[in-house]
């Protein structure tokens, strides 16, 4: 088992270090350094400044030496002030060193933010508690409702519970964050007005007035996929001997599902749910953006959308370690579930 | 001057009077279709169950309404008229006494004319991107679950990297104005849309190896026409000029297939690991069949019931996908009338005008539901067998 943990977190690592090199090719693209020097400069820069200014950011060192640096594996050089010719700090705003230093992610350090005039870390941090505190409202009402519409339905298979369930949760499958978002906000928002449309004031505090919408929208996509899933799953156990066995034995129905089926029923919803990780990724970008709540996936798109490279990097780095990690967890869990599966 | 609205009766009335050519369409066709059921194999199947009626019913009538778009709809999507800006539903078009019956949008532009023509941007890009997806899964996926070892270490390793993308970060990345400066796109294209051609060319050549005479018919025209389509899309250089595709539908096309085969991959090689243990397959390799001959004639179709059911579902995760891209104003031209654009458009405005934003949103998620339907009914109808 030891072993097979640490064979896969070493795929882990491998995984991270291809994923954060594409990203850090992609986003250093000529056209986008090009768009990153016309934000950080004044207006009307001609193009040899823009490019003086690339150059004097360290943005045309060679691209694996820059990747070196990020990463924290070649000391970081700080540039020189064309006015007095001094070694000077990259970007004032966040201490960056005066003098060669390992500095990258590896020490911890995430780089600096363009955008925000901040150290990723400043920004990045805040914004993973903040979307944290939505993650765990939406699973804590997802998973609840999901599993208990799973059993409900795979309990008696093909009775009118069933389909009228196994229909919703198509539905609500069909139904992606920005749809849902949009039809809840008329509904709660414009015509009942029993919520409030934007979740930009929950930064400050956590009211069921701003907080509702962001969580129902978010939880009501992932829902549907784990109702199905908990179904199928009890479906297959209510058929087994055991089952048949509790029943002939004269135990009622509820006492077979609730002490029998659910415990396992329960082992391929976990998984599932586990790998809804990165599905509720992208839903908390688009739920963030709509509802205006200040957290990761609004930092994802500020960052994307001003090609601030740290910051996008920093994005990156933390979303993909999110999927990969949940991955491994879904993996050893289910193996740690159920005794039949042992990993060699 | 004052403008005259119609009631809510007349406005359903009026915009069930607009699709006559969908309903007509549709009785031909579920009329045919149910006349029919018993030969039309799987198809015909799903007119057994209210779930699969409901799903076929759905999906034609968005089709037929992509395909006689300029009928149904009475105004061009992008046409502005100022003195309709946010016009409530049913209101009256003074010059031409047209209606705008569900109202229009802050650019003043009718909201049911851009709805009827999103659906053309959905229905073309949604299931060929689909296509091309289950072509480069199928190719990759195929010869990773049948040999297995390295080669199946290697491209499970680049299909996992990519599912580690979150979507959205893969799009933001991939789908922006400058990276259409790069050759990368264009790169990407040229690798993706090999792969039908050497899909099909493999396919022939294994089946018609032994018959010189249909295999260079086949071949031949695999080529051209796969040259051809190759040429118009990636290169933007067809001789005959039909086939065109604009620079950032391209992009879009590719982001979405580079986001979607690595799904289908892990399928196919999943349906080949399990399907080779089988008795036939040793058969044939009993028989001395070569390899890409087992995989292509007996593996892949005796997969492809789940294959059916996954395209299905996927042509409506690309919807999604698609939707997404609109919403975060990425790749598509902004008054371009596809749902996530208009959605995007609309949901800014939730506090003074809702009607713009419903009719997009209940379309995007009428048409994923109409697929997902269908995908659940073909499943139901596949176990049954």
């Amino acid at each position: 088992m030891l072993s097979f943990i640490l064979r896969r977190l070493g795929t882990m690592a491998l995984t991270m270090l291809c994923l954060t090199l594409i990203v850090f090719f992609l986003i250093n693209l000529g056209p986008n350094l090009k768009k990153l020097a016309i934000s950080q400069t004044e207006m009307h820069t001609s193009a040899e400044q823009l490019e003086s200014w690339l150059v004097n950011h360290g943005y045309r060192q060679n691209f694996f030496v820059r990747y070196g640096q990020w990463l924290g594996v070649l000391p970081k050089q700080p540039i020189t002030d064309p006015a007095t010719g001094k070694p000077a700090q990259r970007f004032s705003f966040c201490n960056d060193p005066t003098e060669p230093k390992f500095s990258g992610v590896l020490q911890g350090n995430f780089g600096c933010s363009t955008k925000f005039k901040t150290t990723v870390a400043a920004k990045l941090f805040p914004a993973l508690g903040a979307t944290g505190l939505l993650m765990f409202w939406v699973l804590a009402v997802m998973v609840p409702i999901s599993l208990l519409i799973g059993i409900l339905a795979g309990m008696r298979e093909g009775s009118r519970t069933d389909r009228t369930l196994s229909v919703a949760s198509i539905a609500s499958t069909a139904t992606p964050e920005y749809v849902s978002g949009v039809i809840f906000t008329v509904i709660f928002a414009s015509w009942l007005g029993w919520l409030n449309g934007s979740a930009a004031s929950a930064s400050q505090g956590l009211t069921f007035y701003n907080f509702t919408l962001p969580v129902m929208t978010l939880a009501i996509y992932g829902i549907g996929y784990i109702a199905r899933m908990t179904r199928a799953s009890m479906v297959e156990v209510m058929t087994q001997q055991y089952i048949r066995t509790a029943r002939l034995k004269g135990l009622s129905f509820g006492t077979v599902v609730v002490k029998h089926a659910l415990r396992n029923a329960l082992i391929a919803p976990f998984t599932v749910i586990m790998l809804q990780f990165p599905w509720l990724l992208t839903g908390v970008v688009i739920v963030e953006v709509m509802f205006r709540y200040q957290g990761f996936g609004y930092t994802l798109v500020e960052a994307a959308g001003n090609n601030d490279i740290d910051l996008l990097l920093g994005c990156s780095l933390v979303s993909v370690f999110i999927v990969l990690i949940t991955q491994l967890i879904s993996d050893v869990g289910y193996a740690f579930l159920n005794p039949r599966i042992r990993v060699q | 001057m004052q403008t005259e609205y119609i009631n809510a009766f007349d406005i359903v009335v009026g915009v069930l009077w607009r699709f006559w050519p969908v309903w007509i369409a549709l009785i031909l066709v579920m009329g045919v279709s149910l006349a029919y059921k018993k030969r039309l194999g799987l198809y015909g199947q799903l007119f057994d169950s209210g779930v699969g009626i409901a799903g076929v019913f759905i999906c034609l009538f968005w089709l037929f309404t992509a395909i006689f778009a300029s009928t149904i709809s009475p105004f061009d999507p992008l046409a502005q008229v100022s003195i309709m800006k946010d016009a409530l539903p049913g209101a009256v078009e003074p010059a031409s006494k047209l209606i705008y019956y569900f109202g229009g949008d802050k650019l003043a532009r009718d909201v049911f004319s851009r709805m009827v023509y999103g659906s053309q941007i959905v229905l073309i890009i949604a299931p060929a991107a689909t296509g091309f997806a289950l072509m480069v899964g199928i190719t990759l996926g195929l010869p990773a679950g049948y040999y297995g070892g390295k080669i199946d270490t290697l491209l499970s390793f680049l299909a996992n990297l990519v599912l580690a993308f979150p979507v959205i970060l893969l799009f933001y990345l991939l789908v922006t104005p400058g990276i259409m400066d790069t050759p990368i796109p264009y790169a990407m294209a040229g690798l993706f849309f090999l792969f039908p051609i050497i899909f099909f060319c493999v396919l022939f050549w294994t089946r018609y190896k032994n018959r010189p005479d249909r295999l260079y018919l086949l071949l031949g025209i695999t080529l051209v026409v796969g040259g051809w389509i190759y040429a118009g899309l990636v290169f933007d250089r067809d001789p005959l000029h039909i086939i065109h595709i604009d620079p950032n539908q391209l992009n879009i096309f590719v982001a979405v297939v580079f986001a979607s085969s690595p799904g289908v991959f892990r399928i196919v090689r999943g349906l080949t690991m399990d399907i080779k243990t089988r008795d036939y397959v040793a058969a044939a390799q009993t028989r001395g069949e070569s390899p890409w001959y087992i995989m292509l004639w007996e593996i892949l179709p005796n997969a492809r019931g789940p294959l059916i059911v996954d395209a299905c579902l996927r042509i409506g995760y690309t919807t999604i996908l698609l939707g997404t891209l609109g919403y975060f104003g990425l790749g598509l031209a902004p008054e371009s009338p596809d749902w996530g654009t208009a959605i995007k458009d609309a949901s800014r405005l939730l506090r003074s005008f809702i009607h713009p934003a419903l009719p997009p949103t209940i379309a995007l998620m009428s048409f994923v539901l109409g697929l997902n339907l269908l995908a659940d009914s073909l499943r139901e109808q596949s176990m049954k067998d």
